[in-house]
Parts: structure tokens; C-alpha cells; sequence
């Protein structure tokens, strides 16, 4: 229980908790961890109640059948499990957004998913399940998303605010 | 449109933790993820390598026994390539990945909702180019779904080893400079 309510833990240990997470992933649900084509099912869902030809002329989003699955409710568990690991360890947060970091983040997210999807994963299917894997795909996208980041960061991103 | 129910509350299971660990360690932080990025805080590396050396080992151990198969995705070089030029300095502006994305909105975090936003927006637009990326930007480069020791030749075993060798004396390296 103190464990549970410290603030945060070692990189290490919460780098190998993720590693025999994916073991479990693997074991149990025949899958490993993704987050972002659960985005892709939201979205043919909520077309899906709005303009349900146009899902079913979209093979992209039509093969995204059942809608709710294994990884849908893990990215809802993800916002869960941060939240209980947030107030657990006594850290709140509220502050509003100003309204330039308000339009970083909208266009920031936009773009981040075209790329995920581009990719055909993120940072856990391809950066993390995809490496652990050792493969050649997983590998290329870590590279290159830490790459371009870093030369973005150095650019553009001095300060954080 | 579901599938059933115990498959869904393991992947609700498998996410809470997931979520809970991302968070005590500090990745649903923005200003840590664009630490990494300006190279002053190797906290993602350290997170990400670990879980991948921690991950891949028993993974391919589980795999040696019988026990799991492996999901590789294919090797659509150009795509990834594009894709992540787009990913890597989106996530410097957002300052979240999705994963960590979720996790800080769960949190509580209000750029992160915003950030949420952005990226059902992304994956509604991405959802009708998808043909056209598959035609111009798959199709050309598909070495199919393989791996580094098949690519290669270079047992699994080797590569894990390296790769443990080089995060051991490169976090070394750093936390001992962090101390002094």
C-alpha cells in the first residue's frame, strides 16, 4: 500500500511492470498492447450511428467489427488505471488550458493519429510491441519518431509551457 | 459490436494497469515526454527501453516453449517511415503519445482532452484515405511482417544481448553523470 502511494516510481521498475505486462497481453488476450486503432473503432461507431452507408462503403472502417473489443477496453482501463495511480499518490490536476496550448493539443492530437495510422501503430503497438517483437517495423518507426522528435523538440521547443 | 464480456473486462484489466503504471512513472507528464525529446530527461528512454528488453526476452522465451505466437506487423517501410516523421513532432506539440495521452486525460489533465479531440478528428480523416495510403504508400515497400533475427540471420538471443549490453553502460553512463 505505501508502494501505491508514492508519487512515482523508478523508470526501471515501471519499464519492466510494462515488459511482463506484454507477457500477460500475449498469454491471455493473444494480442499485444495498442492504444491507437481503438480510435479508429470509436470513430466507426459514432459514423457509424450517423451515416451508417457511408461505414459500410468505408472498408476501413467496416472491418473495424465488433466495435468494442479487447483493446477498446483497455484504453478505457488506461484512463482508469491513471487516475487511480494519480489520486493514489496524491497528485490532482485541474488547471485550464490557455487557449494557444488549448490549439497545440487539438492540432498536436490530429496529427499525431494521422502518423499512428500511417504507421499502422503508435508508441505501444509499433514502439514497444513492435520492438520487443524485434520487428523490423517496430524498430524503424522508435528510430525515426525519436529522430524527428528530437530535431522538432531542439527547433521549436525550447521551453514547456 | 461487442466482443465477450470476459474478453472485455481482461482488456479493461490489462489497461488499468497498464494506465497505472504509465502514470507513477511519470510518462503521462508532458513536460517529461519533451524532456526526453530536448535530451535533458531519459525517462521515456529508460520506461520504453526497459519494457522492451523486459517484454521481448519473455516474450520470446514464451514463444521458444510453445506457449504464445508472435503478432508482428508488416514491414511497409515507406509507410512507417512517412507515418512516424508525422508522429514524432505531433507527440513534441501535443507532449503526449496515445497512450499517455489517455492516461493524462484520465487524470484529469484538460490539454489532454483536447489532445483526445485532435486525434478521433485525425482518425476520422485518416479513415478515408486510408485506400489511397495503402496505394501509394504500402504497396511500394513490403518486406511483409518480419523480424530482426529472420531479416538477418542473427539469433534473437544475440540481439536481445546487445541490445541489454547498450542500455546497461548508456543508462549507467547517464546516472552517474545525473549524480555528479
Amino acid at each position: 500500500m505505501q508502494l501505491l502511494k508514492r508519487a512515482f516510481w523508478s523508470p526501471y521498475a515501471v519499464g519492466a511492470a510494462i515488459g511482463v505486462l506484454s507477457w500477460f497481453a500475449f498469454l491471455t488476450a493473444k494480442r499485444p498492447l495498442g492504444i491507437s486503432s481503438a480510435f479508429v473503432r470509436l470513430v466507426a461507431w459514432l459514423e457509424g450511428l450517423a451515416a451508417p452507408a457511408h461505414v459500410a462503403a468505408t472498408p476501413y472502417l467496416a472491418k473495424m467489427q465488433p466495435v468494442f473489443d479487447w483493446e477498446f477496453f483497455l484504453v478505457i482501463g488506461v484512463a482508469l488505471g491513471a487516475l487511480a495511480a494519480a489520486r493514489l499518490g496524491g497528485m490532482r490536476s485541474g488547471e485550464k488550458p490557455s487557449g494557444r496550448r488549448i490549439a497545440e493539443a487539438l492540432l498536436g492530437g490530429f496529427f499525431l493519429m494521422i502518423g499512428a495510422r500511417i504507421a499502422n501503430g503508435c508508441t505501444s503497438g509499433n514502439g514497444i510491441s513492435g520492438s520487443l517483437q524485434l520487428a523490423l517495423s517496430g524498430w524503424v518507426f522508435f528510430l525515426t519518431i525519436f529522430a524527428s522528435g528530437v530535431a522538432t523538440a531542439l527547433l521549436f521547443k525550447k521551453e514547456v509551457r | 459490436m461487442f466482443e465477450p464480456a470476459p474478453r472485455l473486462l481482461l482488456g479493461l484489466l490489462t489497461g488499468f494497469l497498464f494506465g497505472f503504471f504509465l502514470q507513477k512513472g511519470r510518462v503521462s507528464d508532458r513536460r517529461v515526454i519533451v524532456g526526453q525529446f530536448l535530451l535533458r530527461d531519459f525517462t521515456v528512454m529508460k520506461v520504453m527501453m526497459t519494457a522492451i528488453l523486459v517484454g521481448g526476452i519473455g516474450v520470446y522465451a514464451m514463444l521458444a516453449a510453445g506457449w504464445v505466437q508472435l503478432a508482428v506487423k508488416p514491414a511497409h517501410l515507406l509507410s512507417i517511415f512517412v507515418g512516424a516523421l508525422i508522429f514524432g513532432p505531433a507527440m513534441v506539440f501535443l507532449g503526449y503519445c496515445p497512450g499517455t495521452a489517455v492516461a493524462a486525460a484520465g487524470e484529469g489533465k484538460r490539454d489532454a482532452w483536447w489532445g483526445l479531440l485532435g486525434m478521433t478528428l485525425g482518425a476520422a480523416v485518416y479513415a478515408e484515405f486510408d485506400a489511397a495510403c495503402t496505394r501509394t504508400l504500402r504497396a511500394p515497400v513490403d518486406l511483409g511482417p518480419v523480424t530482426l533475427p529472420q531479416l538477418t540471420g542473427v539469433p534473437a538471443a544475440v540481439w536481445f544481448a546487445a541490445l541489454v549490453l547498450f542500455a546497461w553502460f548508456f543508462f549507467r553512463w547517464l546516472d552517474r553523470r545525473a549524480e555528479s
